[in-house]
């Protein structure tokens, strides 16, 4: 389900897309409890589909999918008064501010918080939540996307995505969990799992590009999930540079998948087909990091990515510029991968033989089974001629990915490797 | 308010050198008085013994069985617990971050059931489906 918004008329799906997110998370400010508003809001589309195509589309669909999905909450509230105790009590549970059934005078604008998203964003990502949990909420409220798509895309079983969501949310019932913006002192620590579950969304899209149909455009879903927390939150740097990675990564796509399917790498990208939107958006957007002074891990990665759209061709990249950012980048996360591609940079600044150096250096039991570890070491050991030993890196690399692209472009890189080594 | 659990587990058979407990015994001590000031503190103490002090008695047909040990074999047994009063999980998880601090050991934080019978009866029935 793309938004293709275009010259045709916006229907209820394209609305369902973009203000599902917004219309819950008011709901659930109002009434206090995730399942109460999600069900609130699925009945205003409900009523959405069967009133707009015969009397036209109000002037602010949000507003009135918010205000029709409130007076439907109400009335089930009112029809079920017996329970009325009960979501009084339901209604402590975030400290929600609006009095459920009193004040149906609050006119839409005053119910449209900007603040209800991040609030939601937050009660998503909340640490108490493991992190296959934290994605799901994050796809399911903030993305409104059904439980079977977020069970598609993460290849898992439908039953198992709808358990991970319900115990999720029990969880967010049971224990309390506060439905707020962290305080600025706590905020860094908040932030943390957030920026990662929005990384690892677009990254299993990235990483899938073209492993099967039937996945979800995560990277897309990934993009406008950023892009929300960047307009959300304009001082955090690290929002920004999230954005900008993800438009810049995301820019190279056309380029990334060949026409039968295998995985073009960097160097070998037609770079006429990168997208120049995203990417002039991209590089804005770390023009203005770089400007702000307060660098991030996620920063430094969009910079890369800058530095690499600049170049027309691979060979007129500034390594140099790409090595000094992997060396801050490092100084901040000192983990195995990204020393691993900060040695792949030296190779481009010292040549080959220094940058295998740097790989081997690296070898551990973390990198030891990551394919990308033994897909670098193969192309350096290609690049000094010593076939026989890249040959085995890359069938190293082959067996530790079960993505089928990623195996196809190994397998076409081991056998050109062993016939010009012959040559 | 909800009130909270705060369960300190410690391993079977761990030693602790005196040095340390006179400290977790200070630092325990200076954080239930932070607590009471802040009307957070409800009760707390340690468990006498570890998992060979437990004893599991359950009903079986008219009559009891007592098994000595704990409820469930693992290589930790639950150790103390504190229990807390708090607006919400994150101010239950500032108190437990104090606690683990202070006990030195990790904190495992569970929300007391606050419900009344219809709740009770909702929570312990099967999901639909």
């Amino acid at each position: 389900m793309t938004a293709a918004i275009g010259a045709r008329a916006v229907t209820v799906e394209d609305v369902f897309r973009r203000e599902y997110g917004r219309c819950v998370a008011t709901l659930i400010r109002f009434l206090g409890d995730i399942d109460a508003a999600e069900e609130a809001v699925q009945d205003a589309f409900t009523v959405a589909t069967a009133r707009w195509p015969s009397d036209g589309q109000p002037p602010n669909p949000g507003a009135w999918i918010v205000t029709t999905a409130r007076n439907r909450a109400i009335d089930r509230l009112r029809r079920e008064s017996v329970r009325d105790e009960r979501h009084a009590q339901a209604h402590h549970l975030y400290g929600a501010a609006a009095d459920a059934a009193g004040d149906s005078a609050v006119t839409p604008q005053e119910e449209t918080v900007p603040d209800d998203r991040l609030r939601l964003i937050f009660t998503c990502c909340h640490p108490a939540l493991n992190q296959p949990a934290q994605v799901a909420l994050t796809l399911r409220l903030l993305g409104g996307l059904e439980t079977p798509e977020i069970a598609r895309a993460f290849m898992v079983p439908e039953a198992t995505m709808a358990q991970r969501l319900v115990r999720a949310k029990r969880k967010i019932r049971n224990t309390r969990l506060p439905y707020r913006v962290p305080a600025a002192a706590e905020l860094p620590a908040r932030l943390k799992p957030v920026l990662a579950v929005l990384y690892l969304i677009f990254n299993e899209g990235y990483a899938a590009t073209a492993g099967s149909l039937m996945r979800l455009d995560l990277c897309a879903e990934g993009i406008r999930l950023a892009r929300v927390l960047a307009e959300l939150m304009p001082g955090e740097p690290e929002a920004q540079g999230l954005l900008a990675l993800f438009l810049l990564l995301h820019a190279r796509s056309a380029a990334r998948v060949a026409a039968d399917g295998s995985l073009v790498q960097l160097a070998e990208q037609d770079r006429r087909l990168w997208d120049r939107t995203l990417t002039a958006e991209g590089q804005a957007i770390v023009r203005a990091c770089v400007q702000g002074g307060r660098p991030g891990p996620y920063q430094i990665q969009a910079a890369i990515s800058a530095v690499h759209s600049v170049a027309p061709t691979i060979d007129s990249t500034d390594w140099r510029a790409i090595l000094t950012l992997y060396d801050q980048l490092y100084a901040l996360t000192p983990t195995p991968v990204v020393a691993l591609n900060r040695a792949v940079a030296l190779a481009e600044v010292r040549g080959a033989a220094a940058g295998l150096a740097a790989v081997d250096e690296l070898r551990c039991s973390a990198l030891d089974t990551y394919y990308l570890f033994h897909a670098s070491r193969a192309d350096l050991l290609r690049r000094l001629g010593r076939t026989a030993e890249a040959a085995a890196a890359y069938a190293t690399a082959r067996a530790l990915t079960a993505n089928p692209v990623e195996q196809a472009f190994l397998d076409t890189r081991r056998a050109d490797t062993i016939r010009t080594g012959k040559a | 308010m909800t009130q909270y659990l705060l369960a300190l587990y410690m391993a079977d058979g761990e030693k602790v050198p005196e040095e340390q407990t006179r400290r977790v015994w200070a630092d325990v001590n200076a954080l239930i008085d932070r607590m009471t000031d802040a009307g957070a503190y409800v009760f707390k103490s340690g468990l006498d013994g570890g998992g060979e002090s437990a004893t599991v008695v359950r009903p079986s047909g008219g009559d009891f069985v007592m098994t000595d040990g704990p409820y469930t074999e693992t290589k930790e047994h639950l150790a103390g617990f504190w229990i807390v009063n708090a607006a919400d999980l994150d101010e239950a998880l500032e108190w437990a971050k104090l606690a683990a601090l202070a006990e030195q050991r990790p904190i495992e934080v569970r929300p007391f059931f606050g419900g009344d019978l219809d709740d009770a009866i909702q929570a312990n029935e099967p999901d639909p489906q």
